[in-house]
């Protein structure tokens, strides 16, 4: 009758994401969509969706699907660890960044991303969701979008649309930048930084913690001190934007970010390098380069000409 | 007056309108704001993703595959939105808002900083002319202003942990809405049963920056019943 997978397992952070949910700050609500966009177009090219097909986000150990009724052809991206197990129980390693056929009664199991946090899996001729002010991106922090706002849950089915005429298997080679320099332009209050501390914000690692989500990155260093006012009179936020509260310690708001903010911003990630950084995993140090407008600009030129080879 | 625009990274602009808080300057504010909106609606301009108005800055988020930094601060420059006429596109919303002592969590704590009893208390808010200054922080959530110097009080030193949905709080000259249950530091003065948030509605947020808000005391019976459209 119906095509779905059930879900046995929901990892840790699943959630479906599209490219976001724009228009809406002003009243609240953040944009927020995939955390790595090139895994995100990627997964889609693997299966010939159009590129803004929603997508089944997943953070470190993902989820373990069984599906039921006729056959999907779906694929994994990123650097994913996970089996495919079939009706008879036997067990096969799954091959990412590589389109393949599900058959009914296949099992697939995500067992984790390798060095990185994000990957997706995503199915020809997309999910079954229904869009939410355009989007089909869960926020689950204000409860809105697919599956109610929420998380992947146990015992629940993901139904997708039924796929028509001939697919064509699609493989590509991918792998992460392993550099942690991660480029920046000049924040709206970098001037409110001690000399000393503007030095070190570029010069000095920056560790990812483990307060690390879809909302923020903490990270953690030598401490930037602020020599004007701890606190700004609240203003809109962007995405990469670089927040230091009073502690000193710096945070990366990421795609779940509050709409607005009170705390003074030391620099914002430029977009060409917004993917690499979301992927970096607690523990790893990172190190931040000054750039301009003109060398953001153009970095954005190639990251989005690195989509053309997929 | 704008007075600066400057880049937020390769893909956000700000438009600052001086260091001032108050209503006149968060007026130009969403005048601007108000312009954009039209001008994304109209297709004038392309590529714009957000326009979030603050109380003094107007943030603007943009696709770089679309557009650069630098045609987004042209077309505002190139603008004349000075003719936008505010009234139009603001509306006032009457807000029912119970104070008995069972939600008006912060009284005692006011009573002793404004030198005025509950019911003082009470008039004054009810008698305020409130602003929208903005919307934000989680959906929905109202900043108006502004209320007179007496009823003036600090955050919480300690936020709580839980304050429920519909709670209204005052800090300084701001009043707000929580429009979910959340930690929060504001003084909770009472409580109102309208739903100024739901993501089915069209438009889902009931209040926009630059409306008008107006107070309206009711019973706890007429809390309790109380029904959302």
């Amino acid at each position: 009758m119906s095509n779905y997978f059930k879900i046995l397992r929901p990892g840790i952070n699943s959630t479906f994401q599209d490219l976001g949910r724009f228009g809406f700050q002003h009243l609240g609500i953040a944009p927020s969509g995939c955390m790595d966009k090139s895994l995100f177009y990627l997964s889609n090219k693997l299966v010939g969706n159009k590129a803004s097909e929603g997508a089944l986000e997943f953070a470190y150990q993902g989820p373990l699907l069984e599906l039921v009724g006729e056959s999907a052809f779906v694929a994994v991206s990123g650097k994913v660890n996970f089996n495919i197990i079939n009706k008879n129980g036997e067990i096969k390693q799954g091959a990412s960044n590589e389109s393949f056929i599900l058959s009914s009664g296949d099992k697939i199991d995500i067992l984790s991303t390798i060095n990185s946090v994000y990957g997706y899996f995503s199915i020809f001729g997309g999910f079954k969701l229904d869009k939410t002010k355009g989007s089909i991106s869960t926020l689950v922090r204000a409860k809105i979008g697919s599956n109610n706002g929420e998380k992947l849950k146990s015992e629940e089915k993901i139904f997708f649309n039924k796929f028509s005429g001939d697919v064509k298997k699609n493989k590509f080679k991918f792998d992460f930048d392993n550099d942690s320099t991660i480029r920046v332009m000049q924040g709206l209050q970098f001037d409110y930084f001690s000399n000393k501390s503007q030095e070190d914000f570029f010069s000095k690692e920056y560790k990812v913690t483990k307060l690390t989500d879809r909302m923020g990155m903490r990270l953690e260093g030598e401490k930037l001190e602020n020599i004007k006012s701890k606190n700004i009179k609240s203003e809109g936020i962007t995405k990469g934007s670089i927040q230091v509260p009073g502690d000193g310690q710096p945070i990366v708001l990421l795609s779940d970010h509050p709409t607005i903010g009170g705390y003074p911003k030391i620099a914002n990630v430029i977009t060409a390098d917004y993917d690499k950084l979301v992927q970096k995993t607690p523990g790893l140090n990172l190190k931040f380069k000054l750039v301009d407008l003109s060398i953001a600009e153009s970095a954005f030129q190639d990251y989005i000409a690195s989509f053309n080879n997929f | 007056m704008l007075k600066k625009i400057s880049n937020i990274g390769d893909c956000g602009i700000t438009c600052d309108f001086g260091d001032e808080v108050d209503k006149k300057t968060n007026k130009e504010v969403i005048k601007l704001f108000n312009f954009i909106q039209e001008s994304v609606k109209n297709k004038k301009i392309k590529g714009i993703l957000n326009y979030t108005p603050s109380y003094n800055k107007l943030i603007i988020n943009f696709d770089l595959e679309e557009v650069k930094s630098k045609e987004v601060i042209e077309f505002i420059k190139s603008s004349d939105y000075s003719k936008t006429i505010f009234s139009e596109k603001n509306k006032l919303v009457e807000i029912p808002i119970c104070y008995d002592e069972e939600f008006a969590l912060d009284i005692k704590r006011l009573e002793e900083k404004t030198k005025m009893n509950f019911d003082e208390i009470v008039k004054e808010h009810l008698n305020t002319d409130f602003f929208v200054y903005m919307i934000g922080f989680v959906p929905g959530q109202p900043f108006l202003g502004d209320l007179r110097k007496n009823l003036y009080h600090d955050r919480l030193d300690t936020p709580r942990v839980k304050i429920d949905k519909g709670s209204v709080g005052i800090v300084e000259n701001f009043c707000t809405i929580y429009t979910f249950e959340s930690p929060g530091g504001w003084n909770i003065i009472g409580k109102t049963p309208l739903d100024l948030f739901n993501i089915k509605k069209k438009k889902p947020s009931m209040l926009s920056p630059g409306d008008s808000v107006k107070f309206k005391s009711v019973i706890k019976k007429d809390l309790l019943t109380f029904k959302n459209e």
